[in-house]
């Protein structure tokens, strides 16, 4: 028998696939990756609505929130904490448009996947399996965020919403606070039979949270016993740490706290993920 | 030469339950490399559960099942990468072109992006294709999308194909080009496992099948064993004008070897039908209509399980 001299080359693997007999298994970014394939090529037909919307969106935040009642709360009182509104409004708005997007992200096309076009199902008859499916789309999510808090931020940039370039932290903590909803919300909807759900969250969770999360006031305004529900949802982390990370001087220990709490949301909801998604696309 | 060389499946008291109910009960077959196996059956039957589990997609509740002599429950993935699967409801992206389909579908196994795109041009033109490869799928004629899901299917070079009703909702026409692709596989040394409630589609595509009902096999065999162990060689279908046509059975007692009531009509089974017309004629009873026919296996269907197989 020949003793192989080399390792097989890359070509010779992946045309090995299509061939009779055992077939070379795939690695995990392979597999990843093939479902990102899929993902870049339904973003290619869809990119151009979006991105329409990803500037306008944060033009008429900052012309109504940040310029508009800017000049108002820094005329009347000097800003918040003697921060300029449009400064102390803008590293917050970023972090909360990420949670509209992990919302737009993780409800209808993921329902759409299980019930409708059942892409899901397309994947997981090939040697892709549920975990496969759930990280390829969740890091497709979080790409797409990425790119979503890149426009909005050069926007803002333009409009003197940052006063200094450590607020570059703001786009890392802003994609961890949409993954801090898109996991979460990925376990949601792969439990959902309809969109009905889609409107409680849209209606009873995320415009609450945006409300009261201090995206457009501190916290400590609220009545004292809505403080601690603030603390527990992750906006107010994620409203914080970015925050913390634009101030020019930034303050590590906060910043970091905050990290951790969003991170926690993302290890939990990936747990609840998994068995959702087992538990509706494997029987 | 081991068992997963020749028997590419192998199912032994294969269960599947939903909560309490079971929908697959206990099933026994094997198919063996290069034959077209069939599970034929009414709706309900537990053919789509049957077929779920030996595509490694749905867990096997109970019982044993192997492809290529390894377990799904460990081997799913590897079991996968050999397997072409077109279900029942296909899973195309209609929102995508005919080719882009093939070409993630493709990606899905680890095909490198040269290899899918040359293989989607053969597979675009072994299903009639070709010219719509740049075009949306969602305008595509049901025939058209099926062929692209059996396209799709093919794109890993599979050792067996798995097809659950290929051809249900389509017109005739559509039907043969569909069959005379399934044919050219066959030949071409793919193992073909699907599953009809067409008595014809069974005949002219199968080789071996099995005959399910709630969940269970009732008889296996080729089509031919079937209907000799089953059924006579011919039927004389008699049609009367009421609307009870259960009264006329005791008027033909002894005309054949037996006598089936339908809704609609009376089946009269009997080696030779023309002499069993006559028969019939000689006795004084007046028919409608009568005709003689030679038995299919929606009469052995109706033998074994006392219902037609389409209702
Ligand atoms: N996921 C499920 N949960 C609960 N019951 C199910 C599920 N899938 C199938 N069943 C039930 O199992 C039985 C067998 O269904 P199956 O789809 O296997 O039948 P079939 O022979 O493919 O029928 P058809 O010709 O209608 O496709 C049916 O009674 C069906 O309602
Ligand atoms: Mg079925």
């Amino acid at each position: 028998m020949a003793v192989p001299t080399s390792r097989p080359t890359t070509a010779a693997r992946t045309d090995a696939r299509a061939r009779p007999g055992p077939r070379p298994a795939l690695s995990g970014a392979e597999r990843c990756l093939a479902v990102i394939d899929y993902l870049l090529v339904v973003y290619r037909r869809t990119w151009r609505g979006s991105i329409i919307e990803r500037f306008l969106s944060p033009v008429f935040f900052l012309l109504s929130m940040g310029v508009g009642l800017g000049a108002l709360v820094d005329r009347r009182s000097g800003g918040v904490g003697g921060v300029p509104y449009l400064e102390f409004v803008v590293p917050a708005i970023v972090a909360t448009q990420a949670m509209w997007v992990a919302m737009g992200e993780s409800t209808y096309q993921v329902l759409g996947y299980i019930k409708w076009n059942m892409a899901y199902h397309a994947m997981l008859a090939t040697p892709l399996g549920v975990r496969d499916v759930l990280v390829g789309h969740l890091l497709a999510v979080a790409g797409h965020m990425t790119v979503a808090t890149a426009i909005f931020m050069a926007v803002a940039a333009l409009f003197g919403g940052f006063s200094s370039w450590w607020a570059l932290l703001c786009l890392p903590v802003a994609v961890l606070t949409g993954m801090a909803f898109a996991v979460p919300i990925f376990a949601f909807t792969a439990r959902q039979e309809g969109d009905s759900g889609f409107n409680i969250l849209f209606r009873f969770v995320m415009t609450p949270l945006m409300l009261f999360s201090g995206t457009f006031f501190p916290v400590g305004q609220l009545p004292v016993w809505m403080q601690p529900v603030a603390w527990l949802t992750p906006l107010w982390h994620g409203v914080s740490a970015s925050r913390a990370a634009s101030s020019g001087d930034v303050d590590w220990p906060v910043l970091l706290g905050h990290v951790a709490v969003l991170a926690l949301f993302i290890g939990a909801g990936w747990w609840l993920a998994v068995r959702s998604f087992a538990a509706r696309l494997v029987r | 030469m081991s068992d997963g060389e020749t028997t590419l499946v192998r199912a032994r008291g294969l269960t599947k339950t939903f909560g309490g109910f079971t929908a697959v009960d206990g099933v026994d077959f094997a198919v063996t490399r290069g034959e077209c196996f069939g599970f034929l059956g009414p709706n309900g039957a537990g053919k789509s559960s049957t077929m779920r589990m030996v595509g490694c997609v749905s867990p096997v509740t109970g019982g044993e099942l192997r492809l290529f002599g390894l377990d799904p429950a460990t081997d799913g993935p590897a079991i996968r990468a050999r397997l072409g699967v077109v279900p029942q409801r296909d899973t195309l992206d209609e929102e995508l072109t005919v080719e882009e389909n093939l070409w993630i579908y493709g990606r899905y196994f680890g095909l490198s992006r040269r290899e899918v795109r040359e293989r989607a041009g053969e597979l675009l033109d072994f299903a009639q294709l070709t010219e719509r490869a740049g075009d949306k799928v969602e305008p595509l004629s049901g025939g058209m999308k099926r062929r692209l899901t059996i396209a799709r299917s093919l794109i890993n070079g599979p050792e067996i194909l798995l097809l659950d009703e290929p051809t249900t909702g389509l017109d005739p026409q559509a039907r043969h080009i569909l069959w005379d692709r399934l044919f050219r596989l066959k030949r071409s040394g793919v193992t073909l496992v699907l599953t009809t409630h067409y008595m014809d589609e069974a005949e002219q595509l199968c080789d071996r099948l099995v005959v399910m009902d709630h969940g269970r096999i009732v008889a296996e065999g080729s089509p031919q064993q079937l209907i000799k162990e089953y059924s006579s060689r011919e039927v004389l279908e008699l049609r009367f004008d009421t609307d009870e046509h259960g009264e006329w059975a005791p008027e033909l007692v002894g005309v054949g070897e037996r006598v089936e009531v339908l809704p609609d009509r009376l089946l009269v089974y009997a080696d030779d039908g023309d002499a069993a017309a006559s028969e019939v004629h000689r006795r004084g009873v007046e028919p409608l209509s009568s005709l003689v026919r030679r038995s299919t296996l929606e009469d052995v269907f109706l033998h074994l399980t006392g219902r037609s197989l389409v209702d």
